[in-house]
């Protein structure tokens, strides 16, 4: 129904409005931040307007920024960042399909337990697990690897994705599996043929999830893969807080961007499957 | 060659072990590395390990020491504080967004795209857009002085005594949103009749919210309680970029802790044992929770 513009709708928008300001504010700071030149930092403010628009910040952040020790940039860390989410993102969901169907679809005496105990997994502080964690990787030769962390987010992720995908296939009738395998269609059978193709949703938000997830990590990227290997997150943190030389700002603010634009990107793209997993994955998380 | 009848019960065989083993993997590796590892970590936080681990059982010592470790209670301290800030003004915001976008508001998807963004972005990258805006001398503050207030002051990354109220600042603008898509959720599933029916006896707007639908949210709150309080026990890399902890340890949080003395300062006992002391705090708040969650669910 429509409503007219009554002086208590008015002070809606506008409360609505400012909370939006609020929101977008710290992305409109960085962005301008990231193209003013550090003359124009210092001399103006924080949420005026740049003088004039340079990309330098944002070259220096990719290819020259020190963090640490290193000057190459985010560069580097950006697609160790890619070579650690992709494969851990990829394997996890499958694995975490598969085992969803195996609760919902083909549940056998105590099944229902051992799922229970798979959920733990989802509450526990990763503290206590580092420690063990980084001895094993250790002994594994793989520490200081990204396929130390690609393992680490697999093993860690696996309880989340099964759960997601369990709370998807309890919503579909039993009777489908029922009359399939009157036809005699088997366990993978049926899984591939029958489930797979309703699945495209729960695979996204899966996905989804999962990358958002394992690219934001910074725990695991900063216990157990130092230096070379490091993931983008522990890169960003290490530029921010290199203390050494003049602070420049505007290279902060376009590696932070460089960080953010892959989770951006996918929220700004999928955004519907984002909120629905955040909200699956959470109320029955 | 094996008949038809052979066939179907092999298949049917296979389907009888085939999940059972399809699973086994991922419950072995939740077997060692979830229970596992945290008897191991256990265990460790009640040896005298310090650079090395060693296993010789020592009783308690390592959480002797932790209780009287002045930096481990000023990482509780600041934990409480933080929590019941981050909690309360998260939710009071998101609830606050929610109630709002539920009048029926032009463009409100955009609205709520705004809102939630932040829930995209890692921790790192909001402490560090924080850390800048809070920037006591480049940041909000001078944009103030700017605008015609040059005595105003607002300095709280580098002062101990406010440094962790900065953390709740981000925390919350990073993790409302999120709390206002659940609200939001929850508000949507609510029957349009029972507001009706309570207009036509009279009621205003606000007591409606107040008195009907803000209690019919109650297993909505139990989740976002739940969620919440996970986020805040677990917190670490908001803190590491937004102050690091400091300045010295004034934005101590156990996460914190734990991190230092565990892998930078080769204090691997004591750093068991503040994990372990994490560990019980999730515990004790979530088993609660859900508990209450699950009953409130079974009454409807």
């Amino acid at each position: 129904m429509a409503k007219h513009l009554t002086p208590g709708r008015i002070v809606l928008y506008a409360a609505l409005l400012l909370m939006a300001i609020y929101y977008l504010l710290p992305l409109y700071v960085m962005l301008s931040t990231s193209v003013k030149t550090l003359d124009d930092i210092r001399g103006g403010n924080l949420i005026a307007l740049p003088q004039s628009i340079t990309l330098d910040a944002w070259s220096k952040a990719w290819s020259s920024a020190c963090t640490g020790v290193e000057c190459g940039g985010m560069k580097g860390f950006f697609w160790n960042s890619v070579k650690m989410a992709v494969p851990s993102v990829l394997i996890s969901t499958l694995i975490g399909a598969v085992n969803g169907y195996v609760v919902s679809m083909w549940r056998f005496r105590g099944s229902d337990v051992l799922f229970t105990l798979l959920l733990v997994g989802c509450f526990i502080p990763f503290q206590v697990v580092l420690l063990p964690m980084a001895r094993l990787l250790g002994e594994l030769g793989i520490a200081n690897t990204t396929s130390g962390l690609i393992l680490v987010h697999v093993i860690y992720g696996l309880a989340f994705t099964t759960l997601f995908f369990r709370n998807f296939f309890v919503t579909i009738p039993d009777e489908l599996v029922k009359a399939a395998r009157i036809d005699g269609a088997g366990f993978w059978t049926i899984f591939l043929r029958i489930l797979m193709p309703i699945s495209g949703p729960i695979f996204m938000v899966c996905v989804i999830w999962q990358f958002t997830q394992i690219w934001n990590d910074f725990l695991f990227g900063v216990v157990f893969a130092a230096g070379e290997s490091q993931p983008i997150t522990v890169a960003l943190n290490n530029l921010v807080n290199t203390s050494t030389g003049v602070k420049e700002y505007n290279v902060d603010m376009a590696a932070a961007i460089i960080a953010a634009l892959p989770t951006l990107f996918v929220y700004m793209v999928a955004g519907r499957y984002f909120v629905r997993g955040l909200t699956a994955g959470a109320v029955k998380g | 060659m094996s008949t038809p009848q052979s066939q179907a019960s092999l298949s049917a065989l296979a389907d009888r072990w085939l999940p059972k083993l399809v699973l086994s993997p991922t419950l072995l590796i939740s077997l060692v590395f979830v229970y596992g590892f945290i008897a191991w970590t256990g265990w460790l936080s009640l040896t005298e390990s310090r650079l090395l681990p060693q296993m010789d059982f020592a009783g308690l010592v390592q959480y002797q020491a932790l209780f009287e470790n002045d930096r481990w209670w000023t990482a509780v301290a600041n934990l409480g504080i933080f929590g019941g800030l981050f909690i309360g003004c998260t939710l009071a915001v998101g609830l606050f967004l929610a109630v709002l976008l539920d009048q029926k508001i032009r463009a409100e998807g955009t609205l709520r795209t705004i809102y939630l963004y932040p829930m995209a972005l890692s921790f790192i990258v909001t402490g560090t857009a924080w850390k800048w805006m809070l920037n006591p001398d480049m940041g909000l503050q001078k944009v103030i002085n700017d605008w015609g207030f040059p005595d105003f002051t607002f300095d709280w990354l580098v002062d101990p005594d406010k440094a962790i109220y900065t953390v709740v600042i981000a925390g919350v603008w990073q993790s409302s949103g999120f709390v206002m898509a659940l609200f939001l959720a929850g508000l949507r599933g609510i029957d349009d009749s029972i507001i009706k029916a309570a207009q036509v006896d009279g009621a205003s707007l606000p007591v409606i919210y107040w008195r009907i639908i803000i209690p019919s949210l109650r297993p909505v709150f139990f989740s976002v309680l739940l969620i919440l309080s996970h986020i805040a026990i677990k917190s670490f890399d908001l803190v590491m970029a937004l102050t690091g902890g400091g300045p010295g340890t004034a934005s101590d949080v156990p996460a914190i802790f734990m991190y230092q003395f565990a892998f930078t300062r080769g204090q691997l006992g004591l750093g068991a044992a503040s994990a372990m002391m994490m560990l019980m705090t999730i515990v004790a708040v979530l088993v609660p929770l859900m508990y209450m969650e699950t009953r409130s669910a079974k009454r409807g």
